[in-house]
């Protein structure tokens, strides 16, 4: 395949994975946290770790979408499913998100909620389209890289008329939850999560740019490597990762140069700050309450924000006890540490939310790396 | 003046199906004369009772074991880029029967129809799977119709179930794989998902992707004949090669290595695959075969199937290896190593 298997070629692995063995100095470790689900899942698929040298550590973060959504948030659209008789459209991934009472979306299809899957917004406004008798609610997850979709979504909306639209808010910014983790006490007090870098987002640093990141590259002193989602952009970005913490660097580098630049997608923030503006506060799993790290509905398309319109209320929801998913995004634990790993939770029957999307540390590590925990 | 007994042909145009086709009286026997009898009409289904009696099946003149096995269809949408629930309730179930080595001979067919559903349709399948009992030259001896109120099915569905016979000697099972036997594959993998799946989205790509669906029977003749020591065949349908090996590797206490690079997937399907965010190992097939046999006799078994015009790809992807967890493996063609897990539920597009 054109444009594909060029970043998913074996040999050139195999030099990348050599001359970050020579990079590597004696005696150091290195520990590189890669943001997103999307990465975590290219190290799983293609075995990436095998290719590292033992030196190099890779820490899951907290970018996947459906890890960090609180469960209150998926109470609200199965209640939304259940109790208010819309047709709530979704993408696939947040149907199997455990949620209270023993629900999830899927469960709540079975008991008659109208929930339905969608590859993207346009499908959920045709739906709207053909059910002008129903309320149909577009359930939206996801960093920066879904919410310009959706913000399209709520003015074509406007310009249509259509008025049994609407939308439940969750989407999240990248940088906010960045900035939570380099606060945390195990990174800056206690030294517990080393952190000697990151490997930054792909898709959502072609809508945002690679310029939000120089803050933290400046302020915190780690390195920030952009880098995309095939197998040879991850092992690239930790080859550069590797030279700017042995040149005591601190710098936002791009391997992703081929989708993203410094100011980003101009055009697709517009229409983002046309339609949402930022919530003072929003939950996360994993990280807590987190301020300002989260977009809402501006008012004057609050016609098309689903909280308003069915008076929803946030109720948060704690966790499972046992279940580690909050240590696991925060990088403080990995998916082994956790009790319920592969024993109560599994990917049929998963407790928390990280066991559930191929993207999530937890799942990744179960559905791909296992055999490593045979010896 | 009115014709003796005369009664309107089945509207086979503009017709659709209602609950008199499914209550036992005149409309039924209508629409089993002129749409189920007519295309699948035979000696056997000509008999016209409740059961058909066939000849005891043999095998080289000698009696053999019977083997039997049932499948039900409820693929949606019904007709897709090379196929329909049709042809496909014919092949998925001699395909069954044929994977354990047996001699396909009859089958049955059950017809779940949903009240409003076109007789133009219900034409287009019942032909397609004529044609396709004939080609597999495994007729339809009996069958059964029921008619259910619009809303409470979808469609057709329907049920298959086959008969075959079993030589003596012939010893095929899921239980039967050793550490160092061959996994062989007859060709690419997720061809039949990715067409159910594209025209299910509404997606077009510009080299169609077309369903595998196809009796393999003939194909396992050729292999069988080798004389080669055969394991275990199966046809690696819902859940795909990922489902098919591991439940494999569980039944026969081994684990397996699979070589990714080894593994066919046609370019186009690979692209389908990346683009809905599926992983074609996981995609069913409807016309392959998964073949594993002892080391030895892998390029006996490979070379038959080459020879057959559906196993022209077929290829070595892995081995069998001692394993107490049963993993399946698969070094990847990146150069690492990772499972090939079950599948928990469907698969399910990421959200990055």
């Amino acid at each position: 395949m054109k444009y594909i298997d060029e970043f998913r070629d074996g040999e050139l692995a195999k030099n990348l994975a050599a001359s970050i063995r020579a990079e590597v100095a004696p005696g150091r470790s290195y520990s590189f946290m890669e943001f997103c689900g999307g990465h975590t899942h290219a190290i799983s698929r293609y075995g990436l770790t095998d290719l590292l040298p033992p030196a190099v550590h890779m820490v899951h973060g907290p970018g996947c979408p459906v890890c960090v959504l609180p469960i209150g948030r998926v109470d609200m659209a199965i209640d939304l499913a259940l109790n208010h008789g819309v047709i709530l459209c979704t993408y696939g991934d947040t149907l199997r998100i455990p949620a209270s009472d023993g629900l999830s979306l899927m469960k709540a299809k079975a008991r008659g909620g109208d929930v339905r899957m969608v590859y993207s917004t346009i499908d959920a406004l045709q739906i709207a389209r053909d059910n002008p008798e129903r309320e149909v609610v577009f359930f939206a997850i996801g960093f920066e890289t879904t919410t310009p979709p959706t913000a399209v979504a709520i003015q074509q909306a406007g310009a249509e008329g259509l008025r049994n639209f609407s939308v439940l808010c969750c989407h999240v910014l990248t940088p906010s939850a960045i900035s939570n983790i380099l606060e945390s006490p195990e990174v800056r007090q206690w030294g517990t999560v080393p952190l000697d870098g990151f490997i930054g987002p792909a898709h959502v640093s072609t809508v945002i740019g690679s310029r939000p990141y120089e803050f933290f590259a400046e302020e915190y002193r780690k390195p920030v490597v952009i880098a995309g989602f095939e197998p040879l952009d991850v092992m690239q970005a930790i080859l550069m990762l590797v030279r700017q913490v042995n040149e005591g660097r601190a710098e936002v580098e791009n391997e992703f140069s081929r989708a993203v630049s410094r100011e980003g997608n101009l055009k697709a923030q517009d229409r983002v700050a046309e339609v949402f503006e930022l919530r003072r506060e929003f939950e996360w799993r994993g990280l807590s309450v987190v301020p300002y790290s989260a977009l809402k509905i501006r008012q004057e398309y609050a016609a098309f924000d689903a909280e308003w319109r069915f008076k929803l209320d946030y109720r948060s929801v704690p966790d499972h006890k046992a279940c580690d998913c909050g240590a696991i995004l925060r990088g403080v634990k990995k998916p082994q540490d956790c009790k319920l790993f592969g024993t109560v939770c599994t990917p049929e029957n998963p407790i928390g939310s990280c066991m559930v999307s191929s993207e999530g540390a937890c799942a990744a590590h179960y559905s791909y790396g296992r055999y490593k925990d045979m010896h | 003046m009115v014709k003796r007994g005369y009664v309107r042909p089945l509207d086979l145009k503009q017709g659709r199906v209602d609950l008199t086709h499914g209550s036992g009286g005149r409309a039924m026997v209508q629409l089993i004369a002129e749409l189920f009898a007519k295309h699948l009409g035979n000696e056997y289904l000509g008999q016209g009772n409740d059961g058909a009696v066939m000849p005891a099946p043999t095998v080289d003149g000698r009696g053999g074991r019977i083997v039997m096995s049932t499948d039900c269809h409820v693929v949606s949408p019904l007709f897709f880029p090379g196929g329909d629930i049709g042809c496909l309730s014919v092949h998925g179930t001699i395909n069954d029967v044929a994977v354990m080595g047996a001699t396909p001979l009859y089958l049955a067919a059950g017809f779940v129809l949903e009240e409003g559903f076109p007789l133009a349709d219900l034409a287009r399948i019942v032909e397609s799977m004529a044609q396709a009992a004939h080609e597999a030259g495994v007729p339809v001896v009996t069958g059964d119709t029921k008619v259910v109120e619009r809303g409470k099915g979808d469609g057709v569905f329907i049920t298959t179930t086959g008969v075959g016979v079993l030589r003596d000697g012939v010893e095929l099972g899921g239980n039967r794989v050793r550490p160092g036997d061959a996994v062989i594959v007859s060709g690419s993998m997720g061809d039949h998902g990715v067409a159910i799946m594209s025209k299910r989205e509404n997606l077009s790509f510009d080299a169609p992707i077309e369903s595998d669906t196809a009796a393999l029977h003939g194909m396992i003749a050729d292999m069988l004949a080798t004389g080669a020591d055969l394991r275990c065949l199966r046809d690696p349908t819902r859940g795909g090669l990922a489902a098919t090996l591991n439940e494999i590797a569980g039944q026969s206490g081994v684990g397996m290595m699979l070589h990714e690079k080894a593994i066919p997937v046609k370019q186009v399907v690979a692209a389908a695959c990346e683009f809905l965010g599926l992983d074609p190992l996981y995609v069913a097939n409807e016309g392959k075969l998964i073949a594993i046999c002892a080391a030895a006799d892998t390029e006996r078994v490979l070379a038959a199937m080459r020879a057959h015009p559906l196993g022209r790809e077929a290829a070595q992807i892995g081995e069998a290896i001692a394993d107490d967890h049963h993993f399946i493996q698969l070094t990847t063609s990146f150069g690492g190593r990772r499972v090939v897990d079950w599948l928990a539920g469907d698969q399910l597009p990421r959200i990055c």
